[in-house]
Protein backbone atom coordinates (compact mmCIF):
# COMPACT_ATOMS: atom_id res chain seq x y z
CA UNK A 1 0.00 0.00 0.00
CA UNK A 2 2.68 2.14 0.80
CA UNK A 3 3.71 1.51 -3.08
CA UNK A 4 0.53 2.88 -3.63
CA UNK A 5 1.14 5.91 -2.28
CA UNK A 6 4.23 6.97 -3.96
CA UNK A 7 2.68 6.02 -7.46
CA UNK A 8 -0.32 8.60 -6.47
CA UNK A 9 3.16 11.73 -5.89
CA UNK A 10 4.70 10.14 -9.10
CA UNK A 11 1.47 11.14 -11.05
CA UNK A 12 1.74 11.62 -14.52
CA UNK A 13 -0.74 14.30 -14.96
CA UNK A 14 1.01 17.67 -15.36
CA UNK A 15 0.80 20.02 -12.55
CA UNK A 16 3.66 22.52 -12.78
CA UNK A 17 2.77 25.31 -15.97
CA UNK A 18 1.41 28.53 -14.67
CA UNK A 19 -0.09 29.41 -17.35
CA UNK A 20 -2.71 26.81 -16.64
CA UNK A 21 -4.01 28.64 -13.77
CA UNK A 22 -7.53 28.82 -15.16
CA UNK A 23 -6.95 24.95 -15.72
CA UNK A 24 -5.94 24.71 -12.25
CA UNK A 25 -9.12 26.14 -10.77
CA UNK A 26 -11.25 24.15 -13.36
CA UNK A 27 -9.27 20.99 -12.08
CA UNK A 28 -9.68 21.61 -8.61
CA UNK A 29 -13.79 21.74 -9.25
CA UNK A 30 -13.68 18.25 -11.73
CA UNK A 31 -11.87 16.85 -8.96
CA UNK A 32 -13.72 17.36 -5.90
CA UNK A 33 -16.96 16.96 -8.25
CA UNK A 34 -15.88 13.41 -9.27
CA UNK A 35 -14.96 12.70 -5.83
CA UNK A 36 -18.01 14.08 -4.42
CA UNK A 37 -20.23 10.98 -3.77
CA UNK A 38 -16.88 9.37 -1.78
CA UNK A 39 -16.48 12.34 0.43
CA UNK A 40 -20.20 12.44 0.85
CA UNK A 41 -20.43 8.33 1.50
CA UNK A 42 -17.00 8.96 3.41
CA UNK A 43 -18.63 11.73 6.25
CA UNK A 44 -22.10 10.16 6.17
CA UNK A 45 -21.26 6.32 6.24
CA UNK A 46 -17.74 6.00 8.11
CA UNK A 47 -16.83 9.65 9.98
CA UNK A 48 -20.25 10.29 10.94
CA UNK A 49 -20.93 7.31 12.26
CA UNK A 50 -18.09 6.96 14.25
CA UNK A 51 -18.45 9.48 16.11
CA UNK A 52 -21.47 8.99 16.96
CA UNK A 53 -20.46 5.77 18.43
CA UNK A 54 -17.98 7.21 20.38
CA UNK A 55 -20.84 9.55 21.96
CA UNK A 56 -23.52 6.74 22.09
CA UNK A 57 -20.54 4.67 24.06
CA UNK A 58 -20.71 7.40 26.57
CA UNK A 59 -24.89 7.33 27.32
CA UNK A 60 -27.89 4.69 27.99
CA UNK A 61 -29.09 4.06 24.38
CA UNK A 62 -32.05 1.44 23.89
CA UNK A 63 -32.37 2.13 20.20
CA UNK A 64 -35.99 3.99 21.07
CA UNK A 65 -36.04 7.21 22.99
CA UNK A 66 -33.46 9.41 24.18
CA UNK A 67 -29.69 8.32 24.23
CA UNK A 68 -28.98 9.23 28.65
CA UNK A 69 -25.43 10.46 29.31
CA UNK A 70 -23.72 8.21 31.89
CA UNK A 71 -20.21 8.98 31.10
CA UNK A 72 -17.32 6.27 31.42
CA UNK A 73 -19.75 3.93 33.11
CA UNK A 74 -20.41 1.78 29.90
CA UNK A 75 -16.37 0.98 29.68
CA UNK A 76 -16.47 0.50 33.74
CA UNK A 77 -19.01 -1.90 33.10
CA UNK A 78 -17.26 -3.66 30.24
CA UNK A 79 -14.24 -4.25 32.01
CA UNK A 80 -15.93 -6.00 34.83
CA UNK A 81 -18.18 -8.44 32.38
CA UNK A 82 -16.90 -11.73 31.89
CA UNK A 83 -18.04 -12.68 28.64
CA UNK A 84 -15.99 -9.18 27.39
CA UNK A 85 -12.97 -10.92 27.85
CA UNK A 86 -14.20 -14.33 27.21
CA UNK A 87 -15.27 -12.87 23.92
CA UNK A 88 -11.81 -11.21 23.60
CA UNK A 89 -9.96 -14.53 24.04
CA UNK A 90 -11.89 -16.61 21.90
CA UNK A 91 -11.53 -13.80 19.00
CA UNK A 92 -7.81 -13.49 19.64
CA UNK A 93 -7.03 -17.38 19.94
CA UNK A 94 -9.36 -17.22 16.43
CA UNK A 95 -7.59 -14.61 14.71
CA UNK A 96 -3.89 -15.65 16.11
CA UNK A 97 -4.24 -19.37 15.41
CA UNK A 98 -6.21 -18.54 12.19
CA UNK A 99 -4.77 -16.08 10.27
CA UNK A 100 -1.55 -17.89 10.04
CA UNK A 101 -3.20 -21.38 9.16
CA UNK A 102 -5.66 -19.53 6.19
CA UNK A 103 -2.23 -17.44 4.82
CA UNK A 104 0.11 -20.71 4.63
CA UNK A 105 -2.84 -22.80 2.93
CA UNK A 106 -3.68 -19.64 0.32
CA UNK A 107 0.17 -19.30 -0.32
CA UNK A 108 0.57 -23.19 -1.15
CA UNK A 109 -2.61 -23.27 -3.17
CA UNK A 110 -1.35 -20.19 -5.07
CA UNK A 111 2.33 -21.53 -5.13
CA UNK A 112 0.74 -24.90 -6.67
CA UNK A 113 -1.73 -22.96 -9.02
CA UNK A 114 1.48 -21.02 -10.11
CA UNK A 115 3.20 -24.08 -11.72
CA UNK A 116 3.82 -23.93 -15.56
CA UNK A 117 1.45 -26.64 -16.93
CA UNK A 118 -1.65 -26.60 -19.47
CA UNK A 119 -4.92 -26.16 -18.16
CA UNK A 120 -3.88 -24.35 -14.52
CA UNK A 121 -6.83 -22.04 -15.56
CA UNK A 122 -8.94 -25.05 -14.84
CA UNK A 123 -7.64 -25.67 -11.36
CA UNK A 124 -7.35 -21.62 -10.71
CA UNK A 125 -11.16 -21.85 -11.25
CA UNK A 126 -11.85 -24.81 -9.21
CA UNK A 127 -9.55 -23.84 -6.60
CA UNK A 128 -11.62 -20.41 -5.97
CA UNK A 129 -15.29 -22.35 -5.99
CA UNK A 130 -15.38 -22.56 -2.31
CA UNK A 131 -14.57 -18.55 -1.64
CA UNK A 132 -17.57 -17.84 -4.01
CA UNK A 133 -19.92 -20.29 -1.99
CA UNK A 134 -22.30 -18.16 -0.33
CA UNK A 135 -21.25 -17.79 3.67
CA UNK A 136 -25.05 -19.25 4.87
CA UNK A 137 -24.69 -22.08 2.45
CA UNK A 138 -21.22 -22.87 3.34
CA UNK A 139 -22.38 -23.27 7.01
CA UNK A 140 -25.16 -25.64 7.20
CA UNK A 141 -23.02 -27.88 5.23
CA UNK A 142 -20.18 -27.54 7.43
CA UNK A 143 -22.63 -28.39 10.18
CA UNK A 144 -22.98 -31.48 8.44
CA UNK A 145 -19.52 -31.94 8.15
CA UNK A 146 -18.72 -31.96 11.16
CA UNK A 147 -21.59 -33.63 12.77
CA UNK A 148 -21.38 -36.20 15.55
CA UNK A 149 -22.78 -39.11 14.18
CA UNK A 150 -23.38 -38.81 10.39
CA UNK A 151 -20.62 -36.31 9.71
CA UNK A 152 -18.03 -36.85 6.30
CA UNK A 153 -15.08 -36.21 8.55
CA UNK A 154 -16.25 -38.42 11.03
CA UNK A 155 -16.90 -41.68 9.00
CA UNK A 156 -13.58 -41.43 7.57
CA UNK A 157 -12.19 -41.09 11.19
CA UNK A 158 -14.05 -44.08 12.03
CA UNK A 159 -13.26 -45.75 8.53
CA UNK A 160 -9.08 -45.51 9.99
CA UNK A 161 -10.15 -46.76 13.28
CA UNK A 162 -9.62 -43.28 15.18
CA UNK A 163 -12.71 -42.42 17.05
CA UNK A 164 -14.50 -39.93 16.20
CA UNK A 165 -14.62 -35.88 17.36
CA UNK A 166 -17.39 -33.98 18.55
CA UNK A 167 -16.23 -30.91 16.22
CA UNK A 168 -19.00 -28.20 17.07
CA UNK A 169 -20.07 -29.31 20.34
CA UNK A 170 -16.87 -29.94 22.39
CA UNK A 171 -15.59 -26.27 23.71
CA UNK A 172 -11.69 -27.24 23.66
CA UNK A 173 -12.30 -28.54 20.15
CA UNK A 174 -14.81 -25.90 18.23
CA UNK A 175 -12.36 -23.10 17.10
CA UNK A 176 -9.91 -25.33 15.56
CA UNK A 177 -12.82 -26.99 14.00
CA UNK A 178 -13.93 -23.62 12.85
CA UNK A 179 -10.72 -22.55 11.94
CA UNK A 180 -10.16 -25.62 9.82
CA UNK A 181 -13.19 -24.97 8.13
CA UNK A 182 -12.60 -21.28 7.11
CA UNK A 183 -9.22 -22.78 5.30
CA UNK A 184 -12.16 -23.37 2.79
CA UNK A 185 -12.43 -19.75 1.63
CA UNK A 186 -9.01 -18.64 1.48
CA UNK A 187 -9.42 -17.70 -2.41
CA UNK A 188 -9.20 -14.37 -2.06
CA UNK A 189 -5.51 -14.65 -0.72
CA UNK A 190 -4.59 -17.01 -2.92
CA UNK A 191 -5.56 -15.07 -6.10
CA UNK A 192 -3.53 -12.35 -4.06
CA UNK A 193 -0.20 -14.40 -3.57
CA UNK A 194 -0.85 -15.54 -7.16
CA UNK A 195 -0.49 -12.38 -8.31
CA UNK A 196 2.50 -11.38 -6.47
CA UNK A 197 4.05 -14.94 -7.71
CA UNK A 198 3.52 -14.07 -11.16
CA UNK A 199 5.52 -10.71 -10.80
CA UNK A 200 8.67 -12.64 -9.60
CA UNK A 201 11.77 -12.21 -11.46
CA UNK A 202 12.32 -15.10 -13.30
CA UNK A 203 16.56 -14.02 -13.99
CA UNK A 204 16.48 -13.88 -10.25
CA UNK A 205 15.29 -17.04 -9.62
CA UNK A 206 17.17 -18.81 -12.72
CA UNK A 207 20.55 -17.54 -11.73
CA UNK A 208 19.67 -19.15 -7.98
CA UNK A 209 19.61 -22.18 -9.86
CA UNK A 210 22.28 -21.92 -11.63
CA UNK A 211 24.36 -21.30 -8.09
CA UNK A 212 22.34 -24.46 -7.25
CA UNK A 213 19.74 -23.24 -5.12
CA UNK A 214 17.31 -26.34 -4.38
CA UNK A 215 13.98 -25.43 -5.13
CA UNK A 216 12.32 -25.08 -1.52
CA UNK A 217 15.26 -22.94 -0.48
CA UNK A 218 14.76 -20.64 -3.29
CA UNK A 219 11.38 -20.41 -2.85
CA UNK A 220 12.14 -19.58 0.96
CA UNK A 221 15.23 -17.12 -0.04
CA UNK A 222 14.18 -15.36 -3.20
CA UNK A 223 10.78 -15.99 -3.50
CA UNK A 224 9.35 -15.39 -0.19
CA UNK A 225 10.98 -11.75 -0.18
CA UNK A 226 10.21 -10.45 -2.88
CA UNK A 227 6.03 -11.53 -2.47
CA UNK A 228 6.59 -10.40 1.46
CA UNK A 229 4.48 -7.06 1.06
CA UNK A 230 1.81 -9.29 -0.13
CA UNK A 231 2.11 -11.57 2.83
CA UNK A 232 1.87 -8.63 4.51
CA UNK A 233 -1.12 -7.19 3.04
CA UNK A 234 -2.90 -10.67 3.36
CA UNK A 235 -1.58 -10.44 6.85
CA UNK A 236 -2.99 -6.82 8.23
CA UNK A 237 -6.19 -7.41 6.22
CA UNK A 238 -6.77 -11.32 7.65
CA UNK A 239 -6.30 -10.55 10.92
CA UNK A 240 -8.92 -7.37 10.74
CA UNK A 241 -11.19 -10.13 9.07
CA UNK A 242 -10.94 -12.91 11.78
CA UNK A 243 -11.16 -10.22 14.37
CA UNK A 244 -14.53 -9.72 13.22
CA UNK A 245 -16.04 -13.27 12.37
CA UNK A 246 -19.81 -13.36 13.02
CA UNK A 247 -22.04 -15.15 10.13
CA UNK A 248 -20.16 -18.94 10.91
CA UNK A 249 -20.58 -18.37 15.45
CA UNK A 250 -24.07 -16.64 14.52
CA UNK A 251 -25.53 -19.51 12.38
CA UNK A 252 -23.74 -23.02 13.69
CA UNK A 253 -22.17 -22.63 16.81
CA UNK A 254 -24.88 -19.93 18.46
CA UNK A 255 -21.73 -19.17 20.21
CA UNK A 256 -21.76 -22.27 22.19
CA UNK A 257 -20.70 -24.60 23.50
CA UNK A 258 -20.73 -22.41 26.78
CA UNK A 259 -19.64 -19.65 25.11
CA UNK A 260 -16.05 -21.09 23.84
CA UNK A 261 -17.14 -19.66 20.21
CA UNK A 262 -18.73 -15.82 21.47
CA UNK A 263 -16.59 -13.81 19.40
CA UNK A 264 -16.37 -10.15 19.59
CA UNK A 265 -18.92 -8.69 17.12
CA UNK A 266 -21.26 -11.77 18.03
CA UNK A 267 -20.87 -10.07 21.43
CA UNK A 268 -21.48 -6.19 20.07
CA UNK A 269 -24.42 -7.67 17.97
CA UNK A 270 -26.35 -9.48 20.89
CA UNK A 271 -25.61 -6.50 23.19
CA UNK A 272 -26.66 -4.18 20.14
CA UNK A 273 -29.65 -5.97 18.75
CA UNK A 274 -30.59 -8.66 20.89
CA UNK A 275 -30.25 -7.17 24.50
CA UNK A 276 -31.15 -3.41 23.10
CA UNK A 277 -28.04 -2.02 24.93
CA UNK A 278 -26.98 -0.37 22.07
CA UNK A 279 -24.68 2.41 24.23
CA UNK A 280 -23.02 -0.53 25.93
CA UNK A 281 -22.66 -1.80 22.18
CA UNK A 282 -20.80 1.09 21.24
CA UNK A 283 -18.49 0.93 23.79
CA UNK A 284 -17.48 -2.94 22.81
CA UNK A 285 -17.12 -1.79 19.01
CA UNK A 286 -14.57 1.12 20.10
CA UNK A 287 -12.63 -1.08 21.98
CA UNK A 288 -12.17 -3.57 19.16
CA UNK A 289 -11.27 -0.53 17.17
CA UNK A 290 -9.20 0.32 19.23
CA UNK A 291 -7.40 -3.18 19.44
CA UNK A 292 -7.36 -3.45 16.06
CA UNK A 293 -5.69 0.13 15.73
CA UNK A 294 -2.77 -1.47 18.21
CA UNK A 295 -2.57 -4.39 16.59
CA UNK A 296 -2.18 -3.31 13.15
CA UNK A 297 0.52 -0.25 14.33
CA UNK A 298 2.15 -3.46 15.89
CA UNK A 299 2.23 -5.19 12.67
CA UNK A 300 3.64 -2.02 10.62
CA UNK A 301 6.42 -1.85 13.23
CA UNK A 302 7.77 -4.61 12.83
CA UNK A 303 7.33 -5.09 9.11
CA UNK A 304 10.42 -2.90 8.71
CA UNK A 305 12.24 -6.36 9.87
CA UNK A 306 11.04 -8.59 7.12
CA UNK A 307 9.26 -6.81 4.64
CA UNK A 308 11.42 -6.46 1.35
CA UNK A 309 10.65 -3.30 -0.92
CA UNK A 310 12.42 -3.39 -4.15
CA UNK A 311 12.11 0.76 -3.98
CA UNK A 312 13.82 0.70 -0.64
CA UNK A 313 11.09 2.48 1.46
CA UNK A 314 9.79 1.11 4.34
CA UNK A 315 6.02 0.76 4.49
CA UNK A 316 4.45 4.34 6.19
CA UNK B 1 8.14 -26.03 -7.43
CA UNK B 2 7.81 -23.06 -8.56
CA UNK B 3 9.25 -23.58 -11.92
CA UNK B 4 9.47 -20.40 -13.53
CA UNK B 5 10.52 -21.89 -17.12
CA UNK B 6 8.97 -19.46 -20.01
CA UNK B 7 7.59 -22.67 -21.73
CA UNK B 8 5.54 -25.21 -19.89
CA UNK B 9 7.30 -28.10 -17.52
CA UNK B 10 8.98 -30.11 -19.80
CA UNK B 11 9.24 -33.54 -18.33
CA UNK B 12 6.97 -36.70 -17.92
CA UNK B 13 7.51 -36.83 -14.09
CA UNK B 14 7.31 -33.15 -13.47
CA UNK B 15 4.21 -32.79 -15.18
CA UNK B 16 2.98 -36.25 -14.27
CA UNK B 17 3.67 -34.90 -10.28
CA UNK B 18 2.20 -31.35 -11.23
CA UNK B 19 -1.29 -32.75 -12.30
CA UNK B 20 -1.70 -35.49 -9.36
CA UNK B 21 -1.06 -32.12 -6.50
CA UNK B 22 -3.38 -30.11 -8.30
CA UNK B 23 -6.39 -32.42 -8.98
CA UNK B 24 -5.94 -33.51 -4.96
CA UNK B 25 -6.55 -30.03 -4.46
CA UNK B 26 -9.26 -29.83 -7.06
CA UNK B 27 -11.05 -32.73 -4.96
CA UNK B 28 -10.41 -31.25 -1.31
CA UNK B 29 -11.90 -27.75 -2.76
CA UNK B 30 -14.86 -29.31 -4.79
CA UNK B 31 -15.49 -32.23 -2.05
CA UNK B 32 -17.81 -29.69 -0.08
CA UNK B 33 -20.03 -28.26 -3.31
CA UNK B 34 -20.36 -31.76 -4.36
CA UNK B 35 -22.25 -33.19 -0.88
CA UNK B 36 -24.46 -29.56 -1.27
CA UNK B 37 -25.74 -30.97 -4.72
CA UNK B 38 -25.88 -34.39 -3.45
CA UNK B 39 -27.59 -33.72 -0.50
CA UNK B 40 -30.11 -31.78 -2.04
CA UNK B 41 -30.69 -34.74 -3.97
CA UNK B 42 -31.26 -37.38 -1.29
CA UNK B 43 -34.81 -38.64 -0.65
CA UNK B 44 -36.47 -37.34 2.40
CA UNK B 45 -35.07 -38.75 5.60
CA UNK B 46 -32.03 -39.77 4.20
CA UNK B 47 -29.74 -36.87 4.63
CA UNK B 48 -27.75 -38.32 7.54
CA UNK B 49 -26.75 -42.09 6.95
CA UNK B 50 -23.79 -43.90 8.21
CA UNK B 51 -21.34 -44.64 6.68
CA UNK B 52 -22.02 -41.72 4.31
CA UNK B 53 -23.46 -42.63 0.58
CA UNK B 54 -20.88 -40.87 -1.48
CA UNK B 55 -24.18 -41.57 -4.57
CA UNK B 56 -27.57 -41.21 -3.15
CA UNK B 57 -29.13 -44.41 -3.29
CA UNK B 58 -32.08 -42.88 -5.24
CA UNK B 59 -31.93 -39.19 -7.41
CA UNK B 60 -35.32 -37.08 -6.41
CA UNK B 61 -35.20 -33.17 -8.53
CA UNK B 62 -38.82 -33.00 -6.84
CA UNK B 63 -36.88 -31.66 -3.87
CA UNK B 64 -36.46 -28.35 -5.87
CA UNK B 65 -39.67 -27.31 -6.06
CA UNK B 66 -40.48 -28.47 -2.67
CA UNK B 67 -38.37 -26.69 -1.44
CA UNK B 68 -39.18 -23.64 -3.23
CA UNK B 69 -42.62 -23.85 -2.26
CA UNK B 70 -41.60 -23.70 1.64
CA UNK B 71 -41.72 -20.03 1.87
CA UNK B 72 -41.62 -17.03 -1.10
CA UNK B 73 -38.46 -17.45 -2.43
CA UNK B 74 -39.62 -15.97 -5.64
CA UNK B 75 -40.03 -12.46 -3.84
CA UNK B 76 -36.55 -13.21 -1.90
CA UNK B 77 -34.58 -13.36 -5.62
CA UNK B 78 -36.76 -10.14 -6.84
CA UNK B 79 -34.99 -8.90 -3.38
CA UNK B 80 -31.63 -10.30 -3.97
CA UNK B 81 -31.48 -9.35 -7.56
CA UNK B 82 -32.42 -5.89 -6.43
CA UNK B 83 -30.42 -5.03 -4.23
CA UNK B 84 -27.20 -6.81 -6.11
CA UNK B 85 -28.30 -4.73 -9.54
CA UNK B 86 -28.47 -1.43 -7.54
CA UNK B 87 -25.08 -2.06 -5.26
CA UNK B 88 -23.06 -3.00 -8.08
CA UNK B 89 -24.34 -0.27 -10.11
CA UNK B 90 -23.80 2.69 -7.91
CA UNK B 91 -20.31 0.61 -6.74
CA UNK B 92 -18.99 0.86 -10.62
CA UNK B 93 -20.05 4.47 -11.21
CA UNK B 94 -18.92 6.23 -7.98
CA UNK B 95 -16.11 4.38 -7.49
CA UNK B 96 -14.90 4.77 -11.01
CA UNK B 97 -15.42 8.94 -10.69
CA UNK B 98 -13.46 8.56 -7.57
CA UNK B 99 -10.40 6.50 -9.35
CA UNK B 100 -10.77 9.14 -11.86
CA UNK B 101 -10.31 12.03 -10.00
CA UNK B 102 -7.32 10.34 -8.04
CA UNK B 103 -5.77 8.95 -11.25
CA UNK B 104 -6.10 12.11 -13.32
CA UNK B 105 -7.28 15.03 -12.13
CA UNK B 106 -4.69 17.09 -10.49
CA UNK B 107 -6.60 18.89 -7.56
CA UNK B 108 -5.49 20.44 -4.31
CA UNK B 109 -5.75 17.67 -1.48
CA UNK B 110 -5.83 14.57 -3.45
CA UNK B 111 -2.68 12.71 -1.84
CA UNK B 112 -5.05 13.32 1.63
CA UNK B 113 -8.06 11.83 0.70
CA UNK B 114 -6.51 9.32 -1.17
CA UNK B 115 -4.46 8.15 2.02
CA UNK B 116 -8.25 8.32 3.56
CA UNK B 117 -9.64 6.44 0.87
CA UNK B 118 -7.13 3.58 1.68
CA UNK B 119 -7.46 4.31 5.44
CA UNK B 120 -10.20 3.13 5.12
CA UNK B 121 -10.10 -0.70 3.62
CA UNK B 122 -8.40 -1.20 7.46
CA UNK B 123 -11.75 -0.12 9.23
CA UNK B 124 -13.29 -2.78 10.96
CA UNK B 125 -17.29 -2.52 9.62
CA UNK B 126 -17.98 -3.49 13.26
CA UNK B 127 -17.07 -0.34 14.71
CA UNK B 128 -20.03 1.74 12.52
CA UNK B 129 -22.53 -0.84 12.62
CA UNK B 130 -24.31 0.13 15.60
CA UNK B 131 -24.61 4.29 14.64
CA UNK B 132 -25.34 3.22 10.93
CA UNK B 133 -27.98 0.73 11.85
CA UNK B 134 -29.69 4.10 13.81
CA UNK B 135 -28.81 6.59 11.23
CA UNK B 136 -31.43 4.12 8.77
CA UNK B 137 -33.81 3.87 11.10
CA UNK B 138 -33.79 7.51 11.71
CA UNK B 139 -34.02 8.23 7.89
CA UNK B 140 -37.22 6.06 8.31
CA UNK B 141 -35.28 3.65 6.12
CA UNK B 142 -35.13 0.37 8.25
CA UNK B 143 -36.37 -2.38 7.34
CA UNK B 144 -36.60 -1.61 3.49
CA UNK B 145 -34.14 -2.82 0.62
CA UNK B 146 -32.59 1.11 0.74
CA UNK B 147 -29.68 0.80 3.53
CA UNK B 148 -28.69 -2.48 1.39
CA UNK B 149 -27.89 -0.52 -1.70
CA UNK B 150 -27.67 3.02 -1.04
CA UNK B 151 -24.16 3.71 0.48
CA UNK B 152 -22.77 1.95 -2.36
CA UNK B 153 -23.75 5.01 -4.73
CA UNK B 154 -21.04 6.85 -2.43
CA UNK B 155 -17.73 5.62 -3.56
CA UNK B 156 -18.59 1.98 -3.04
CA UNK B 157 -15.06 0.83 -1.39
CA UNK B 158 -11.93 2.18 -0.62
CA UNK B 159 -10.59 -1.35 -1.94
CA UNK B 160 -12.69 -0.83 -5.40
CA UNK B 161 -11.56 2.98 -5.79
CA UNK B 162 -8.10 1.83 -5.24
CA UNK B 163 -8.20 -1.15 -8.24
CA UNK B 164 -9.64 0.91 -10.45
CA UNK B 165 -6.96 3.48 -9.87
CA UNK B 166 -4.75 1.68 -10.14
CA UNK B 167 -5.47 0.72 -13.69
CA UNK B 168 -6.36 3.37 -14.95
CA UNK B 169 -3.07 4.62 -13.96
CA UNK B 170 -1.02 2.00 -16.75
CA UNK B 171 -3.24 3.27 -19.38
CA UNK B 172 -1.36 6.07 -21.64
CA UNK B 173 -2.93 9.80 -21.40
CA UNK B 174 -2.13 10.46 -24.47
CA UNK B 175 -5.76 9.97 -25.78
CA UNK B 176 -7.11 12.25 -22.63
CA UNK B 177 -4.88 15.13 -23.64
CA UNK B 178 -5.63 14.81 -27.39
CA UNK B 179 -9.20 15.37 -26.23
CA UNK B 180 -8.32 18.40 -24.07
CA UNK B 181 -7.13 19.80 -26.74
CA UNK B 182 -10.28 19.37 -28.95
CA UNK B 183 -12.28 21.23 -25.56
CA UNK B 184 -13.99 18.01 -24.35
CA UNK B 185 -14.95 18.39 -20.94
CA UNK B 186 -13.93 16.09 -18.10
CA UNK B 187 -17.35 14.54 -17.59
CA UNK B 188 -17.33 13.67 -21.52
CA UNK B 189 -13.42 12.46 -20.99
CA UNK B 190 -14.46 10.47 -18.30
CA UNK B 191 -17.08 8.73 -20.24
CA UNK B 192 -16.32 8.65 -24.00
CA UNK B 193 -12.43 7.13 -23.10
CA UNK B 194 -11.78 6.70 -19.49
CA UNK B 195 -14.48 4.52 -18.68
CA UNK B 196 -14.35 2.36 -21.67
CA UNK B 197 -10.39 2.00 -21.71
CA UNK B 198 -11.03 0.66 -17.65
CA UNK B 199 -12.87 -2.17 -18.55
CA UNK B 200 -10.93 -4.88 -17.43
CA UNK B 201 -11.08 -3.29 -13.98
CA UNK B 202 -14.78 -2.44 -13.92
CA UNK B 203 -15.45 -6.31 -14.81
CA UNK B 204 -13.45 -7.34 -11.94
CA UNK B 205 -14.74 -4.88 -9.54
CA UNK B 206 -18.01 -5.38 -11.16
CA UNK B 207 -17.93 -9.53 -10.30
CA UNK B 208 -16.13 -9.06 -6.49
CA UNK B 209 -19.60 -6.43 -6.04
CA UNK B 210 -21.79 -9.14 -7.36
CA UNK B 211 -20.57 -12.21 -5.30
CA UNK B 212 -20.54 -9.93 -1.95
CA UNK B 213 -23.83 -8.50 -2.51
CA UNK B 214 -25.45 -11.65 -3.41
CA UNK B 215 -23.96 -13.37 -0.66
CA UNK B 216 -24.36 -10.89 1.87
CA UNK B 217 -25.97 -11.72 5.10
CA UNK B 218 -25.01 -9.30 7.54
CA UNK B 219 -26.34 -6.51 6.18
CA UNK B 220 -29.52 -8.07 5.29
CA UNK B 221 -29.67 -9.49 8.98
CA UNK B 222 -29.04 -5.86 10.55
CA UNK B 223 -31.27 -3.70 8.07
CA UNK B 224 -34.03 -6.15 7.37
CA UNK B 225 -37.28 -7.62 9.66
CA UNK B 226 -40.14 -8.88 7.32
CA UNK B 227 -40.50 -11.54 5.34
CA UNK B 228 -41.02 -8.92 2.71
CA UNK B 229 -37.62 -7.25 2.87
CA UNK B 230 -35.77 -10.49 3.13
CA UNK B 231 -33.18 -11.60 0.60
CA UNK B 232 -32.01 -15.57 -0.62
CA UNK B 233 -29.19 -15.50 2.06
CA UNK B 234 -30.97 -14.16 4.62
CA UNK B 235 -34.19 -16.99 3.75
CA UNK B 236 -31.95 -19.46 3.33
CA UNK B 237 -31.60 -19.28 7.27
CA UNK B 238 -35.30 -18.65 7.87
CA UNK B 239 -36.14 -22.27 6.31
CA UNK B 240 -37.61 -23.32 9.39
CA UNK B 241 -36.91 -25.06 12.93
CA UNK B 242 -36.43 -28.23 11.46
CA UNK B 243 -33.21 -27.72 9.75
CA UNK B 244 -32.05 -30.75 10.01
CA UNK B 245 -35.27 -33.13 9.46
CA UNK B 246 -35.32 -31.50 6.11
CA UNK B 247 -31.73 -30.49 5.18
CA UNK B 248 -32.27 -31.74 1.40
CA UNK B 249 -34.52 -28.76 1.19
CA UNK B 250 -31.97 -26.22 2.25
CA UNK B 251 -29.13 -27.67 0.36
CA UNK B 252 -31.49 -27.67 -2.69
CA UNK B 253 -32.38 -23.91 -2.19
CA UNK B 254 -28.35 -23.14 -1.66
CA UNK B 255 -27.64 -24.98 -4.59
CA UNK B 256 -30.13 -22.61 -6.57
CA UNK B 257 -28.44 -19.63 -4.91
CA UNK B 258 -25.05 -20.72 -6.23
CA UNK B 259 -26.11 -21.32 -9.60
CA UNK B 260 -26.06 -17.64 -10.85
CA UNK B 261 -22.55 -16.86 -8.62
CA UNK B 262 -21.10 -19.64 -10.33
CA UNK B 263 -22.23 -18.39 -13.53
CA UNK B 264 -20.78 -14.63 -13.53
CA UNK B 265 -18.14 -16.35 -11.63
CA UNK B 266 -17.39 -18.58 -14.87
CA UNK B 267 -17.89 -16.01 -17.21
CA UNK B 268 -15.62 -13.10 -16.27
CA UNK B 269 -13.03 -15.66 -14.38
CA UNK B 270 -9.93 -14.20 -16.58
CA UNK B 271 -10.47 -11.12 -14.90
CA UNK B 272 -9.99 -12.12 -11.42
CA UNK B 273 -6.37 -12.67 -11.40
CA UNK B 274 -5.45 -10.17 -13.62
CA UNK B 275 -7.54 -7.88 -12.53
CA UNK B 276 -5.65 -7.90 -8.84
CA UNK B 277 -2.16 -8.05 -10.62
CA UNK B 278 -3.20 -4.57 -12.73
CA UNK B 279 -4.18 -3.37 -9.36
CA UNK B 280 -0.61 -3.27 -8.25
CA UNK B 281 -2.12 -4.76 -5.08
CA UNK B 282 1.42 -7.42 -5.78
CA UNK B 283 3.75 -4.24 -4.84
CA UNK B 284 5.83 -3.62 -7.52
Amino acid sequence: MADAVQVGVSSPVQTQKPRWSRKVKADNIAGYLFLAPWIIGFLAFIVGPMLASGYLSLTKYSGFGDAKWVGFQNYDKIFQDDLFYTSLYNTTYFAFLGVPAQLLVALCLAVLLNMKVRYVNVFRTVYYIPTVTPAVANVFLWVWIFNFDFGLINSLLRLVGISPVNWLWDPQIVKPALILMSLWSVGQQMVIFLAALQGVSEELLEAASIDGATNFRRFLRITVPLISPVIFLNLIIGIINLFQTFTVAFIATKGGPINSSLFYVLYIYRKGFESFSMGYASGLAWILFMIILVITAIQFYFAQNWVYYESGGAPS
Amino acid sequence: MVDREEKYIGSISGKLAAYILLAFGAVISLMPLYWLVMTSLRPAGAEFTYPPEWIPSSFHPENYPTAWRRAPFWLFTFNSVLVTFLATLGTLLTASMAAYAFARVPFYGRNVWFGLTLSTMMLPWAVTLIPRFLLFKYMQLFDSLWPLFLPFWFGGGGFYIFLIRQFIMTLPVEMEEAAVVDGASRVRIFFMITMPLTKPAIAAVGVFSFIHHWNDFISPLIYTNREETRTLALGLRYFGDEQFTEFRLIMAVATLMLVPVLVVFFAANKYFVSGVALSGLAGR
